[in-house]
C-alpha cells in the first residue's frame, strides 16, 4: 500500500506536478474512473443512434446518398415486415409464458428441504446454456429435419403419426424455435430465480409454518412477493431478448431463409435489408421501427410494474 | 446448501427427483444425439439425420480428422475465438468494474446520468446501431479486424450493472482507511477494492467470455475473410441448405463446447456464488 507515493515521486523528482495532483485528487478520480463509459459510449452508441436516425432518412446508394424523408418508412410498411413483427410478437410472448413460470417453479422446488443433488441438477440444467446458438440451432434443425430417421419423426412415427415438416410449417417452426429456446434458457432463469430464493429470510417461513401457513400459502404470501424484483429483471430482459432474437432463426433455417418467411423476425429482416440487399437506409428505418416496439414495450411494462408497486 | 445425508425416501422427495431427473434428460439429451452424430459417417447422417441410434461397425474418427484439414481453417477459427474471447473479457472486466466502481462509490455530477444511460443501453436492442457501426467500423479501418469487433462491445452495460450493485455492498470504512494511510484513489481501486469483488469478477468473468466464445451477429458483419472467422460464424459457414458438410459442422460444434464445458464445471461454484450474492437482487 505504501509503494504506490514513492514511485511518483521518482517520476518527478520535484513535489508531485499540478497535473498529477488534480489526477490523484478525490474530485477527479471518479471520472477517471467512469471516462471508458463515456468514451465508448459517445463512439459506438451515440454517434450510431443518431447516425441510424439520419439513414433512416436517406436513400444510400455507395458513393452517394440523399434525404428522401419517409419514403423508407413508408416502403417497410410491407407484408414482409408486418410477417416479421408478427412473429417476433408472437415468439416474444410465447417465450414470456413458458420462460418465467416454469423456471419459477423449479427454482422453488429444486430449493426444497426434501430436495437433494441439488448442486447436480443445478449445473446440469444449466449446461445448454453454455452452447452456442449455432451448435444449438443445428442440433435442433437435424433433430426436426423432415427426414423419416430424424429423431423427432422418428419419434412421432414410433407414436403412430405421420411424419412432418417441422421447419415447413407456420406453428411447427414456431414451436421448434420455443423448444429450443425453452432447452437453452430454463437453466438460466431458474439460477436467476434461486439467486432470488437465497435472499429471503428463512424467518419469514418459519414464523408462517407456526402460524399454520399451507405451503401453498406461503408461495403466494412470502415467496412470489419477495421474488419480484427478480421477476421484474428476468421479464425485462426477456422481453429485449425475445424483440431482438435472430441468430435462433438464421441457423435453424440455414442463413435467413426460411419457407415463406415463418421464421423471419424484426432484426432478420434488418439483416436482410442492410445486408443482403445493402439497402442500408431501408434497414436503419426497420432499426428505428424495432426501436420505437422496444419502447412502447418498455413504457407499458414500466407503468405495469409501477402500479404493482404502489400497491405494496 | 449442502444436500444431507438421504435417510428418509419420503414421496415428496422421489417425486421431485424424477421430475428433475426428467430434465436433466431433457437438458443433456441433444448434446449426447450430437456427441453420437460425431462419431458416424457423412453418408448415415445425411441418410438418417440426428439421432441416438449408433452401429458400433460405423464408428469413425474421420469427421473429428477431416476438421483439423480443412485447409486448417478450423484451427484458425479456433485460435481466433480464443484470442477475441481472452482480449474482449480481460478488457471489458476492468472497463466495467472501474466503471460500476465509480458510480457506487463516489457522488460526482455525472452519476446519476451515466447509470440512468447504463440502464437505456440495457433497453435498446443493439440491432438498431448495426447498421451504423457497420460504416463507422469502416471509416475507422477495423473491419475484419479483431478490434472491431472487440472494442464497440467492451464496456457493456450488464457488467457495469452487477458492478455496481457488489460495489454497493461493499464497506466504505475502508476506503477512509486507506485514505488516512495515504492510499490513493486508484491504490484503493487495485489494491483494496478489486480483491473485494473477486465474487463479482468471478461470475462477470464467465459470462462475458460465454458471451464473446458464443457471439454470432457482430462477428458476422465485421469479420469477412475466412482465415480471420470466429468459430461459430465458421461453423455457420459450413451450413449450407444441401447439408453437405454436416458431419464436419457436428464434429466442429462438438469441439466447440469442450473450452466452455471445461471452465463452466471448473468455476460454476463461483459463478452462481457470485450470481447469488451481487447484483441480481433487481
Amino acid at each position: 500500500m505504501e509503494s504506490k507515493a514513492p514511485i511518483v515521486k521518482v517520476n518527478n523528482k520535484e513535489p508531485r506536478s499540478k497535473f498529477s495532483k488534480i489526477l490523484y485528487s478525490q474530485t477527479i478520480a471518479p471520472y477517471v474512473f467512469v471516462l471508458p463509459f463515456i468514451i465508448t459510449f459517445a463512439v459506438f452508441f451515440v454517434y450510431p443512434v443518431f447516425s441510424a436516425f439520419s439513414m433512416s432518412f436517406q436513400e444510400i446508394v455507395p458513393g452517394e446518398s440523399k434525404f428522401v424523408g419517409l419514403d423508407n418508412y413508408q416502403e417497410i410498411w410491407n407484408p414482409m415486415f408486418k410477417k416479421a413483427v408478427m412473429n417476433s410478437a408472437i415468439y416474444t410472448v410465447l417465450t414470456l409464458a413458458l420462460l418465467i413460470p416454469i423456471p419459477l417453479v423449479l427454482a422453488v422446488l429444486l430449493n426444497s428441504k426434501v430436495m437433494i443433488l441439488k448442486d447436480m441438477f443445478r449445473a446440469t440444467l444449466f449446461i445448454p446454456a453454455l452452447t452456442s446458438v449455432v451448435v444449438a440451432g443445428t442440433i435442433f434443425r437435424m433433430a426436426f429435419g423432415e427426414l423419416e430417421g430424424s429423431l423427432m419423426n422418428s419419434i412421432v412415427t414410433s407414436l403412430g403419426f405421420e411424419k412432418q415438416k417441422w421447419l415447413g410449417d407456420q406453428w411447427l417452426g414456431m414451436m421448434t424455435l420455443l423448444i429450443l429456446a425453452c432447452w437453452r434458457w430454463i437453466g438460466v432463469n431458474l439460477l436467476y430465480f434461486l439467486a432470488g430464493l437465497q435472499n429471503i429470510p428463512k424467518e419469514l417461513y418459519e414464523s408462517a409454518s407456526i402460524d399454520g401457513a399451507t405451503t401453498w400459502k406461503q408461495f403466494t404470501n412470502i415467496t412470489m412477493p419477495m421474488l419480484k424484483p427478480i421477476t421484474i429483471y428476468v421479464f425485462t430482459i426477456s422481453i429485449y431478448g425475445g424483440l431482438a432474437m435472430f441468430t435462433e432463426s438464421f441457423v435453424l433455417w440455414s442463413g435467413n431463409r426460411s419457407p415463406k418467411d415463418i421464421g423471419l423476425t424484426i432484426v432478420g429482416y434488418l439483416y436482410r435489408t442492410g445486408w443482403e440487399q445493402f439497402n442500408l437506409g431501408l434497414g436503419a428505418a426497420v432499426g428505428v421501427a424495432l426501436l420505437g416496439i422496444t419502447l412502447i414495450v418498455t413504457i407499458i411494462q414500466l407503468t405495469f410494474f409501477g402500479m404493482f408497486r404502489k400497491e405494496s | 446448501m449442502e444436500s444431507v445425508a438421504p435417510t428418509k425416501w419420503s414421496l415428496n422427495r422421489v417425486l421431485l427427483l424424477i421430475l428433475f431427473i426428467g430434465l436433466a434428460v431433457f437438458a443433456l439429451f441433444p448434446l449426447v444425439t450430437l456427441v453420437i452424430a460425431s462419431f458416424k459417417p457423412a453418408q448415415e447422417l445425411i441418410r438418417f439425420g440426428l439421432n441416438l441410434q449408433m452401429n458400433a461397425d460405423l464408428f469413425t474418427w474421420e469427421n473429428y480428422i477431416e476438421i483439423f484439414r480443412l485447409d486448417g481453417n478450423y484451427l484458425k477459427w479456433y485460435g481466433n475465438s480464443i484470442l477475441i474471447t481472452i482480449i474482449f473479457t480481460v478488457l471489458s472486466l476492468i472497463f466495467s468494474s472501474m466503471v460500476g466502481y465509480g458510480i457506487a462509490m463516489y457522488k460526482f455530477k455525472l452519476r446519476n446520468f451515466i447509470f440512468v444511460m447504463v440502464l437505456v443501453i440495457m433497453a435498446i436492442p443493439l440491432e438498431i446501431i448495426m447498421l451504423p457501426l457497420y460504416k463507422l467500423m469502416i471509416s475507422m479501418k477495423l473491419m475484419n479486424n479483431i478490434w472491431g469487433v472487440i472494442l464497440p462491445f467492451v464496456v457493456a452495460p450488464l457488467p457495469i450493472f452487477f458492478f455496481r450493485q457488489y460495489a454497493g455492498g461493499l464497506p466504505r470504512d475502508f476506503l477512509d482507511a486507506a485514505r488516512v494511510d495515504g492510499c490513493t484513489e486508484y491504490g484503493i481501486y487495485f489494491r483494496i477494492m478489486m480483491p473485494l469483488m473477486a465474487p463479482a469478477f468471478s461470475s462477470m468473468a464467465i459470462l462475458q467470455a460465454l458471451g464473446s466464445w458464443n457471439n454470432f451477429l457482430w462477428p458476422l458483419i465485421v469479420l469477412n475473410s475466412t482465415e480471420k472467422l470466429t468459430i461459430p460464424i465458421g461453423l455457420s459457414t459450413l451450413l449450407t441448405p444441401y447439408g453437405n458438410n454436416y458431419q464436419v459442422l457436428i464434429a466442429g460444434a462438438c469441439f466447440a463446447v469442450i473450452p466452455v464445458l471445461i471452465v463452466f464445471l471448473f468455476f460454476q461454484r463461483y459463478f452462481i456464488e457470485g450470481m447469488t450474492a451481487g447484483g441480481v437482487k433487481g
